[in-house]
């Protein structure tokens, strides 16, 4: 990367955040760069979940600041950062129970594709929704449960689903929130070359526990205990590193 | 003029009082069921009716001490043959539950008592002038029921602040499930919970009954006030319950000893056409009249000032 | 008509033949339908209720818009309706004082936009909560616009209500809209327009994003939308539906009096929609057209058919939430995998003890009506042609074995039911898989 490159996708500087007294994310700086595949780790009760909020707009930070491509987000709504090309899955799989596969992913792409609230319009004669809900379908292997109500998916469908819903947009930043949770070993690899997948061409910020997942997938890892993030590198040095080993590898393992 | 302050402050903190009596129900069945029971007035209109049926043949005690015991093992019955069986549908089905519940509640009074006010006479005990005071006489029976209601909050409070049991329910206010994995019958204490409620909204009915007035649309009237009461308050706060329910007592109480109006103020309207005669009414309408509707704009002017009410603790 | 707020799907290829006599066909079969009803029904209480009907099928199908698909439970929903109704009634005085050449047929609309823009000035304030808090804004404000209606007399005339002419406009085409079956005509055609409406609307992406928000509301906001926007603009476009009913109440009944914006007609839609089901599209359509023709048969029979209806919407709540439409979309599967025969008698066993014991619970309560209501007029008193004393113990005795025996063979048979049912429908699902 030369110093002509463009913004980060992500900038985090400084990010606090306080529930009452209890302070939950406490100072964290991370810069990732457009096109990264980025993995947060931490043991439990660390706050990556807290710090996925934070960016995604669930939370307003009680200090610093986020930057989405040099533009600050930090406190904007939801749907506000979503529009800007943020999209992010969740750790309990958050879906639309009571809407087909088909749908589910077609409510994704509405807004992506310019169709906001348009209510008069038959949404099943634009083709170009209609075209690129098959696309994602294909893409997360579920084309052919295009009928079933959401709510009767397995887990791993339901799983890829809501990773489906959260690539529908084209966002150019991807957040995935333990992607893998709950998976068997089968599933897992499927989930992992379907991350692969998308997230080429794009930023991928991402929280997992499997390790091996990790190490496959990301070209860096933070690593992020009690709110801070002790170390920040490729993985072959974060494996290496004593802080590591000791707050979180040496106690865990792979 | 300080004799209506007097009088009105009074009779404010009585009606505030009341409410609390219900909001006060209200507020706990919420917080710990998650549903906000749109039939609580419809108890406490079963509480006045109950009583007057029972006052008719035994005086106007035992009513007052059975009315409220018989509401609240009818509340339990409703909770626990009606309510916990439509819970699995959703908050939905459960709010529509205790909306047709009050349906029918009205519908089986109008049936066996009729449409026209009942005699529901203050117990001859207390049919005396408590004191007299700028040659008005307030009658003791509102004293009493003020300090009926003044001592049930009391005991409330210390109830739920200081027992084992107002622990075990303060805490299945929040969570509900962790407290029925602690070993507590969760399904019990609803039931139990549901059935002090509903007794609280029928001891306030027992009270109002020869207050107000006992009548098959009590519970229409009072209702929406009730609900705006929890609103304004913040859902799922008792605290807020209990100052929105003076606010609005008291506000409503004094909106009607007011004959101000517009017109009043500034003159009649000199101008006369059509437009005009519209604008008229709303010129010549006095805050008396106004009071009907003075809870529904307090509501409204909450809502877009501080949605969460005035200590709203939840977002439903 | 295909379920909209369900999971109704466009195949990935269309076979664009099928679609327009599948789609289309329903429509122009709807059209013919109800321009032949008033023939087969043609007394003067034929129309009235017919008439009735086709209003209530367009309330209950905007109020639907808000609960089925969007999931926001109101109770003040009449306040549109009654609002659109009065500044209807108004505009026609003011239209015939004036000699404006404005005919009927346009005022429905006027009515459409009065309930629009009250829908957006108190969706504005209503839809910034949701859930329980929204239900009970939605109550306040109506309360509020029920006793303003009190106050403000001129607008609302008070007691008496105001009163129009509808037959005082301009007459295109020489049709005086005086005899009922005209209005019916135009009511109709108000009907079948505002149907289609609403069907399309259901299936544009504002109204796909409506189910969405009723389903996860909070994940909605991580693809794009604003969830309170979707809400407000549902609450708005009710109201321009329900306004549209409340105008052709005007011009039917040439008379708007504040009750048909309170407490009662806000009740009597959540009824007629809830009863007909919420969970599809031609839930309401049933539920409206069910609940008109009791309300208007059951008053002649008996004087406490309200308490039915409640108890009927209680029963329903707590045990067919899917309401009629959702029972009858149940046997659906059945119907595709020819498993339908195998639990029919099982439904017809179901049914006996079923109404045996309505029939126990109506003798007790027409029993218990003869001796508070009418105590006046003595105990005597006919249940189904026969005559007896309500206040002699063998007919309570009858009851109270009808309502307890047939309930507990009710369930009994229920269980058995349930059974069969589920048994037809993994039969009917294997069928279709190896079909």
């Amino acid at each position: 990367m030369t110093h002509a490159s463009p913004a980060p996708a992500l900038e985090l500087a400084g990010l606090k955040k306080t529930f009452g007294p209890i302070e939950i994310i406490r100072g964290i700086d991370l810069v990732i760069p457009t096109g990264e595949r980025h993995a947060v780790i931490g043991p439990n009760g660390a706050g990556k979940s807290t710090l996925f909020h934070l960016i995604s707009g669930q939370y307003r930070p009680s200090g610093g600041t986020i930057r989405l491509r040099d533009e600050d987000i930090a406190g904007l709504a939801p749907q506000l950062i979503n529009r800007r090309g943020l999209s992010r899955s969740f750790q309990i799989t958050n879906i639309f129970p009571r809407l087909s596969v088909w749908e589910n992913i077609r409510c994704a792409t509405l807004w992506a594709m310019g169709y906001r609230y348009a209510f008069w319009r038959n949404v099943e004669r634009l083709a170009d929704v209609r075209q690129r809900t098959e696309e994602i379908l294909t893409e997360i292997s579920l084309l052919d449960r295009w009928r079933a109500p959401a709510g009767v998916l397995t887990y791993a469908e339901q799983r890829a689903l809501d990773i489906g819903i959260a690539i529908a947009g084209k966002p150019d930043i991807l957040l995935l929130d333990e992607p893998t949770a709950g998976m068997s070993h089968a599933e897992t690899e499927r989930a992992v070359s379907l991350i692969r997948r998308v997230s080429e061409k794009r930023t991928l910020l991402m929280i997992e526990h499997d390790m091996g997942v990790v190490f496959d997938l990301a070209d860096r890892i933070s690593v992020l205990v009690y709110g801070k993030i002790i170390a920040s590198d490729t993985p072959e040095r974060v494996k290496a590193n004593a802080a590591v080993q000791d707050a979180y590898l040496g106690t865990e393992g792979a | 003029m300080l004799e209506i302050i007097f009088i009105s402050t009074l009779n404010g903190i009585l009606y505030g009082m009341l409410l609390f009596l219900m909001a006060s129900g209200l507020t706990v069945i919420f917080s710990m069921m998650g549903v906000l029971n749109f039939a609580h007035a419809s108890f406490y209109m079963l509480g006045a009716f109950f009583g007057f049926e029972i006052s008719r043949y035994m005086g106007y005690w035992p009513g007052f001490v059975l009315a409220p015991l018989l509401v609240g093992v009818i509340g339990m019955g409703v909770e626990r043959y009606g309510l916990r069986q439509v819970h699995r549908h959703g908050h939905v089905a459960e709010l529509l539950f205790t909306f047709g519940l009050t349906f029918v509640i009205q519908e089986l009074i109008e049936m066996i008592w009729g449409k026209l006010p009942m005699n529901y006479s203050a117990p001859t005990a207390l049919n005396f002038p408590a004191f007299e005071i700028f040659a008005i006489n307030y009658p003791m029976f509102k004293l009493f029921g003020l300090s009926v209601s003044i001592a049930i909050f009391v005991v409330l409070l210390a109830a739920v602040k200081r027992s084992r049991v107002g622990l075990v329910v303060q805490a299945a206010l929040s969570h509900p499930g962790m407290v029925g994995m602690l070993g507590h019958n969760v399904d019990r204490i609803f039931m139990l919970v549901f059935g002090l409620g509903t007794g609280l909204a029928a001891v306030a009915g027992v009270i109002a009954g020869p207050v107000l007035v006992t009548q098959s649309n009590m519970a229409a009237l009072l209702g929406p006030i009730l609900f705006v009461v929890v609103v304004v308050g913040g859902l799922g706060s008792l605290a807020g319950a209990f100052v929105a329910s003076l606010m609005i007592g008291l506000l409503q109480t004094f909106a009607v000893a007011c004959n101000l109006s517009l017109a009043g103020v500034f003159g009649q309207l000199g101008a006369s056409g059509a437009l005009v005669a519209y604008i008229g009414d709303i010129w010549t309408v006095t805050v008396a009249q106004l009071a009907t509707i003075l809870p529904y704009l307090l509501l409204v002017l909450i809502l877009i000032f501080r949605p969460r009410g005035l200590m709203g603790t939840r977002e439903s | 008509m295909s379920r909209v707020s369900g999971s109704r799907v466009s195949a990935p290829s269309l076979n664009s033949g099928r679609v327009f006599t599948g789609t289309y066909g329903v429509w122009v079969a709807a059209a013919v339908v109800l321009v032949v009803l008033p023939q087969i029904f043609s007394s003067g209480l034929g129309l009235t209720t017919l008439s009735l009907m086709g209003m209530m099928i367009i309330f209950a199908l905007s109020y639907n818009m808000l609960l089925g698909q969007t999931g926001l439970l109101s109770f003040g929903h009449a306040v549109f309706f009654g609002l659109g109704g009065f500044i209807t009634v108004h505009m026609m005085n003011l239209v015939e004082a004036d000699h404006v050449p404005l005919p009927l047929v346009v005022f429905p609309l006027i009515g459409g936009i009065s309930g629009l823009v009250f829908g957006i000035i108190f969706g504005a304030v209503a839809t910034r909560r949701a859930g329980t808090a929204f239900a009970m804004i939605t109550l306040g404000i109506a309360e509020l616009v029920a006793s303003s209606a009190l106050i403000l007399r001129h607008a609302f005339g008070g007691e008496e209500g105001i009163s129009t002419d509808r037959t005082d406009l301009v007459q295109p085409f020489g049709i005086t809209f005086g005899p009922q079956l005209q209005v019916y005509y135009l009511i109709a055609a108000w009907c079948l327009a505002s149907m289609a409406a609403m069907y399309a609307l259901a299936r544009t992406p504002f109204g796909r994003m409506c189910n969405a928000v009723r389903d996860n509301p909070e994940r909605v906001r991580f693809i794009g939308y604003n969830t309170q926007t979707v809400r407000f603009m549902s609450f708005s476009l009710s109201g321009f539906f329900a306004g549209i009913a409340g105008g052709l109440i005007a011009i039917n009944f040439e008379l708007m009096s504040s009750t048909q914006l309170g407490a009662a007609q806000s009740g009597s839609v959540i009824l007629m929609t809830y009863i007909g089901g919420v969970g599809e599209f031609i839930g309401p359509i049933i539920g409206a057209v069910l609940v008109t023709y009791l309300q208007v048969t059951l008053s002649d029979v008996t004087d406490v058919w309200e308490l039915y209806f409640g108890l009927l919407f209680i029963g329903m709540v707590m045990f067919v939430p899917g309401g009629i439409a959702g029972l009858l979309m149940q046997q659906r599967p059945l119907l595709q995998g020819r498993q339908l025969h195998r639990v029919l008698p099982y439904y017809g066993l179901a049914l006996l003890p079923g109404l045996a014991a309505i029939l126990g619970l109506s003798l007790v309560i027409e029993m218990t009506n003869q001796l508070t209501v009418h105590a006046s007029d003595g105990p005597a008193m006919v249940f189904f042609y026969v005559p007896f004393n309500a206040n002699a113990p063998l007919p309570w005795l009858i009851a109270v074995i009808l309502l307890a025996g047939g309930t507990w063979l009710f369930l009994c048979a229920a269980r058995t039911t349930g059974h069969a049912y589920r048994e037809a429908l993994s039969a009917a699902r294997m069928r279709r898989e190896t079909a």
